[in-house]
């Protein structure tokens, strides 16, 4: 079938099988390889993205059911190469990452719980990020990234 | 001041952060457009006669290209030869003549996916469809699971080998050792099977043209892996390029190349078309080797003073379907054995087994976590027999820091430490006393939510192949900028930036102008990788020595410019330039130097090796509260003491020390890889096993503490494994303690909720 | 891993729904948030050969006060549930409950029709619609039919809707005793539970005690004639039929139940 997606402000269109997995149409249709797959049953959320501004699993959203909508991937969130977005740079600053894998999901995660709630405390970040597994960090600095984020998001709030 | 030892953000990290990373299944390089898909079919029977495969309906199927099995592997050099040895430590591995294993299965499987044929498609989606169709007829075969059955050998995996005990070592208990102690506690315990899960599985893609073969392949040793793939296809090491590119994450588990990205590897050339291979999870919980997996009975004596004499450790070592590197982790926990104490006798034995299971191999500590594991659970079952606080039984037996070096009874020789400050340090940090005193009300109260108390104090030993060494080179370009080669290999520590600190620091060239490369093996054919937490202490002391050379050259070229002597020439580490001593009006910059180096350029190479590996130390605490009536824990907090040397960038130390406690707290409560009778795995998904999240831990509170390292320059030691062998046995014991007064002295990891209650339960009952 | 091949029709009405499901017959299933569905799929575990995707069917996400009850859109996703604030006023343990669904990625895309028309029984939202004495309301080729929430779930993964029936509404009477509870047991935040109670009044409902969730009439029948929390919870597995795995023997889920609804009682009573 014809699916059109709106893919970080850019419509991709494309012939596909009805059974193409969202996350396949971003990284083979639309090339943002960023985006990755780290298990088959919706565990690990290395695949997360926005699908109108929410973040989802994409191995687990069919490309149809993602026709004619918006989704955001982390190739998207940054506005140039030089200026990354809070939660990038926080990521960064806080040593969030190591192998980088579960990095775009993580990051979309965060930035979903953030719109969603400005101002999380560790306990409520935990929770956000209970299906968004990283085997490397332990999760210690992604937390603080985290919070940092939301922090700097207050501070350029106001 | 120098950069070393000070807070540096990742260079690597605004790439993997604003466009991801480049992991295989992630290349779009022009060499692999045309690239087909692999799909493996494995085997759903963990023993088994293979009867009759049927590939024609999926050679119909839409998409197929080629299907292909072990009938196909025509074009391959003989397996060498039965190497003779049988049943002796140290032996090369794996292990050949009759435990050989074969690339595709051959007449028989001997666990739950392992490879029986390879449908290669167009597409990805295509080679899933047309993997169903290949009909494979099996023969079952009584399966072998479980230390127990092993060793009773009714059935045998390899019926030439005529057992199932593939490797046996260490000498019978000694009658008498145990004589002189007032109190003797023994104990089987276990040390349970784990997967290593990095997020990124196993991947590979290869291409066969013009006579050579291309691989890219997510590996810690690009290297290594050309030399096995050279061995295993009869090939010139000059005819294979090997490239690892970004890896997304190994912990032991991605050392070389293994078994399956072998056949990717060889189907590319076999057909003569680029082919890619990225697993799935589902793959990849049954088809990547698996860690720990040992049976150990502990045996400890000491005095009523606390004081302990004697201790025997006997390991029975899983190692699967076949004796890969699982034949030799037991070794590194014999030479552990001890810990850190002074203990005047001390015996260890293992043996090593083969079951119906999946292969074990290295995981993050490889051997050593289960030494740490087993010696803790010893000294706290004798402190709990004893009736004293395993903090001052600890305090008692730890080597004490004059003691240095010391030579162990097991073999190892520990180079520096002062285990006693490691311990005084974390039980101050933790504030103990309140933590016992709370505890203690909280017993009194009877509360249903009871506080443990965990420790485990360790030593470790890193780069224990140092003689190995590790490769650099380092070029000074004459646009002033810098690259390095390097033979170690990142996949998340953070090599690039840790170089890069390295060369800023002894030639005061900025970071940003340090390019590090790795893991291609035409630009770096020797080298070994990562893996034992080795690639500061021998890479990056490579790199250093690299960077010491090239001042040296360029000491002589700035002089020769300067007309000066070269003794006094020196170089404002500041500002990257050399100097005429006390004349900076006369400074040359590193691009001029380059610049006048002539042809050979301004360059240098170094093969770095170290006569003997380093021991880190440190201590554990784990505070929990466990849930009397569910058995339900909690990690409340955990404090550490890891002591690897000096510390080059603090960033990343703690960021290792970070992953691997919660690794190690994920051994101690949660994950286990389950196997039914049938050999049939039962936690093959990640919605069965249970991999640890944000939500099960809490932060860590790391202590600070540099004992040097005397053996290299740099002071350091490895940093990488400390957190999964001191956390886990510190949050096993944590539980354990927490219900010590209800009568418990032991539960077996993992600690889940059903295990503790029993435990709980068990012991009111006895009571 | 991926599914194996179908067809993918997308309605954009219930009428049309029904017409397509209709044509579709045995082959057909309907696709909602699809994070129970294509999981199942990904495995080959479940292999429909047309879905029919409700999802964009926007008039069946709402929560609207009825009156004497709740009325919830089948295709309320978890998330809308669990923030919503009429929800949270009215029916907490619902707005609770779907907030410790899954993770908040499947919230995002779950909704409380798929969960409850697909019917596993450690499934957080059935238990509490038995607890609720909700009624589905579906339609089908044979007209609209409105179905206790007790009567719904005949076994794993097995209801009373027919093929070609649809789950449009969860109609849930406003509560007349103001005490609830939801316990949720797990080993890792994100798992299934493996024993779950909710709690209202004096209604209690146990997750995974069985094929189907399962209404601790022992347990009421205590209350109702007097006993505190404890002495009632002492019949909480009595008529459960709780599995024997991984995460838990049967006997283990059992003496869970006891524990579980006695510390939901005592939360009940607490907020009442």
């Amino acid at each position: 079938m014809k699916v059109t997606v709106t893919v970080n402000g850019s419509e991709v269109a494309a012939e596909v099988a009805d059974r193409t997995l969202l996350v396949h149409f971003l990284r083979d249709v639309a090339g943002l390889t960023a985006t990755n797959v780290g298990c088959d049953t919706s565990s690990c959320g290395a695949c997360t993205v926005l699908l109108d501004g929410r973040s989802v699993k994409s191995c687990t959203v069919l490309a149809a059911q993602a026709d004619g909508r918006d989704v955001v991937t982390v190739e998207g969130l940054a506005s140039g190469p030089d200026e990354m977005h809070p939660v990038q740079r926080a990521f960064r600053a806080e040593h969030g990452l190591q192998c980088g894998f579960c990095t775009p999901g993580m990051v979309m995660a965060t930035v979903s719980l953030l719109a969603e709630n400005p101002s999380p405390t560790e306990d409520e970040v935990r929770s956000a990020l209970e299906g968004n597994l990283c085997r490397c960090t332990g999760y210690h600095n992604i937390v603080r990234a985290v919070l940092a984020a939301a922090g700097d998001g207050k501070t350029a709030a106001q | 001041m120098s950069i070393l030892g000070t807070r540096v953000v990742r260079t690597e990290d605004p790439r993997l952060l604003t466009v991801g990373g480049s992991y295989v299944d992630d290349l779009r390089a022009p060499e692999l457009t045309d690239a087909a898909r692999v799909t493996f079919v494995r085997s759903p029977i963990a023993h088994a006669l293979i009867t009759g495969i049927d590939v024609s309906a999926a050679r119909e199927a839409a998409g197929v290209v080629a299907v292909l099995t072990a009938a196909d592997l025509d074009d391959l050099p003989p397996p060498p030869p039965d190497s003779g040895l049988t049943g002796t430590e140290g032996l090369p591995l794996p292990l050949g003549g009759p435990w050989a294993e074969p690339l595709f299965a051959v007449d028989r499987v001997r666990f739950v996916g392992e490879p029986v044929a390879i449908v290669i498609t167009d597409d990805r989606y295509q080679g899933e469809d047309a993997a169903e169709l290949v009909s494979v007829d099996y023969d079952p075969l009584p399966a072998v699971v479980g230390f127990d059955a092993a060793i009773a050998g009714e059935s045998l995996l390899f019926p030439a080998a005529a057992s199932n005990v593939a490797v046996t070592s260490g000498g019978p208990a000694d009658a008498a050792a145990f004589d002189g102690c007032d109190v003797v506690v023994q104990r089987t315990i276990v040390n349970q099977r784990l997967a290593p899960v990095p997020l990124e599985g196993r991947a590979v893609a290869a291409r066969w043209a013009d006579g050579r073969l291309t691989v890219w392949v997510s590996t810690q040793n690009a290297q290594i892996s050309r030399f096995i793939m050279a061995g295993a296809f009869g090939l010139d090491p000059d005819a294979i390029r090997v490239v690892a590119p970004d890896v997304g994450g190994g912990f032991g588990a991605k050392v070389g190349i293994d078994r399956d990205a072998l056949i990717v590897a060889w189907a590319a050339k076999h057909i003569g078309r680029a082919l890619r291979w990225a697993e799935t999870r589902s793959e990849n919980l049954v088809g990547m080797t698996h860690g720990r997996a040992q049976q150990h009975v502990i045996k400890i004596g000491g005095t009523r003073e606390g004081r302990i004499l004697a201790y025997r450790l006997d390991v029975v070592q899983d190692t699967g379907a076949y004796p890969r590197m699982g034949g030799f982790l037991p070794f590194l926990t014999n030479l552990m054995a001890l810990g850190p104490y002074d203990i005047g006798h001390v015996e260890a034995a293992y043996r090593v087994v083969v079951t119906n299971t999946t292969p074990i191999s290295a995981y993050r500590g490889a051997g050593r976590p289960e030494a740490t594991a087993a010696i803790e659970r010893a000294v706290d079952l004798f402190a709990a027999e004893i009736g004293m606080d395993p903090a001052q039984v600890r305090r008692i037996n730890l080597i004490p820091p004059d003691k240095f070096p010391y030579s162990s009874p097991c073999g190892a020789v520990y180079d520096t430490g002062d285990y006693v400050a490691a311990l005084d340090k974390v039980l101050a940090g933790a504030g103990y006393a309140e933590l016992r005193a709370e505890q203690a009300r909280r017993r009194e109260r009877g509360d249903v939510l009871q506080l443990g108390i965990g420790l485990a104090s360790y030593v470790e030993i890193t780069a224990a192949d140092a003689n190995g060494g590790e490769t650099a080179r380092l070029d000074v370009h004459p646009d002033g900028t810098v690259t390095v080669y390097t033979g170690s290999s990142a996949h998340g520590q953070g090599h690039h930036t840790a170089w890069a600190m390295l060369v800023e620091a002894e030639l005061g060239i900025e970071m940003a102008k340090v390019t590090v490369v790795h893991g291609d093996t035409d630009l770096i054919p020797m080298g070994v990788g990562t893996y034992a937490s080795r690639s500061l202490q021998l890479g990056g002391v490579a790199v250093q020595r690299a960077a010491v050379d090239v001042k040296e050259q360029a000491r002589q070229i700035a002089a020769d410019m300067l007309e000066a002597s070269e003794a006094d020439l020196e170089l404002d580490p500041e500002r990257g330039l050399w100097q005429v001593r006390g004349d900076p009006a006369t400074s040359k910059t590193w691009a001029e130097v380059a610049a006048h180096a002539g042809e050979a350029g301004l360059t240098a190479a170094v093969n770095y090796t170290e006569g003997q590996p380093t021991f880190p130390f440190g201590t554990h605490l784990a505070l929990t509260e466990v849930d009397t009536e569910t058995g339900k824990v909690r990690l409340l907090r955990h404090v550490t003491v890891d002591d690897a040397g000096t510390v080059l960038n603090p960033v990343l130390a703690e960021g290792q020390r970070h992953g691997g406690i919660a690794q190690g707290v994920a051994q101690a409560l949660l994950e286990e890889m389950v196997y039914d009778t049938e050999g049939n795995p039962i936690t093959g998904t990640l919605v069965d096993y249970a991999f640890i999240t944000a939500a099960e831990l809490p932060s860590f509170e790391l202590l600070a503490s540099e004992t040097p390292a005397t053996i290299n320059p740099l002071g350091a030691k490895g940093i990488g494994e400390a957190g999964t062998i001191g956390a886990t046995p510190a949050t096993q014991n944590s539980v354990i303690d927490a219900v010590s007064h209800l009568g418990v002295r032991h539960i077996d990891m993992p600690a889940t909720p059903p295990r503790v209650w029993a435990a709980i339960s068990e012991a009111r009952e006895s009571r | 891993m991926i599914p194996a091949q179908f067809s993918y029709q997308r309605a954009s009405s219930v009428d049309e729904a029904l017409e397509l499901a209709a044509s579709g017959g045995e082959d057909a299933k309907f696709l909602a948030g699809g994070h129970s569905l294509l999981p199942l799929m990904k495995m080959r575990l479940a292999v429909p050969e047309i879905l029919i995707d409700i999802g964009r069917l926007s008039d069946l996400s709402y929560v609207r006060d009825d009156g004497s009850h709740i009325a919830v859109g089948a295709l309320t996703s978890h998330d809308d549930v669990a923030r919503c604030t009429l929800l949270a006023d009215e029916l907490p343990l619902l707005a609770h409950a779907a907030a410790q669904v899954g993770d908040p990625q499947v919230r995002h895309r779950g909704t409380i029709g798929g969960s409850l028309a697909h019917a596993d029984p450690a499934a957080d939202l059935p238990a509490v619609a038995v607890a609720l004495d909700a009624t589905l309301v579906t339609r089908g080729p044979s007209g609209s039919r409105e179905i206790a929430a007790g009567d719904f779930f005949l076994g794993l993964f097995e209801t009373v809707l027919e093929p070609g029936e649809l789950l449009t509404e969860i109609r849930i009477p406003k509560p007349e005793a103001s005490g609830w509870s939801f316990q949720k047991f797990t080993k890792r935040a994100i798992d299934w539970a493996i024993v779950g109670v909710a709690v209202q009044g004096g209604s209690v409902a146990l997750v995974n005690m069985g094929q189907t969730p399962v209404r601790a009439s022992a347990v009421e029948r205590a209350l109702a004639s007097g006993a505190g929390p404890r002495e009632a919870a002492a019949h909480a597995a009595e008529g459960a039929d709780p599995s024997d795995d991984l995460n838990g023997s049967r006997a283990y889920r059992e003496h869970l139940a006891r524990v579980l609804v006695a510390r939901a009682l005592e939360e009940s009573l607490s907020r009442s």
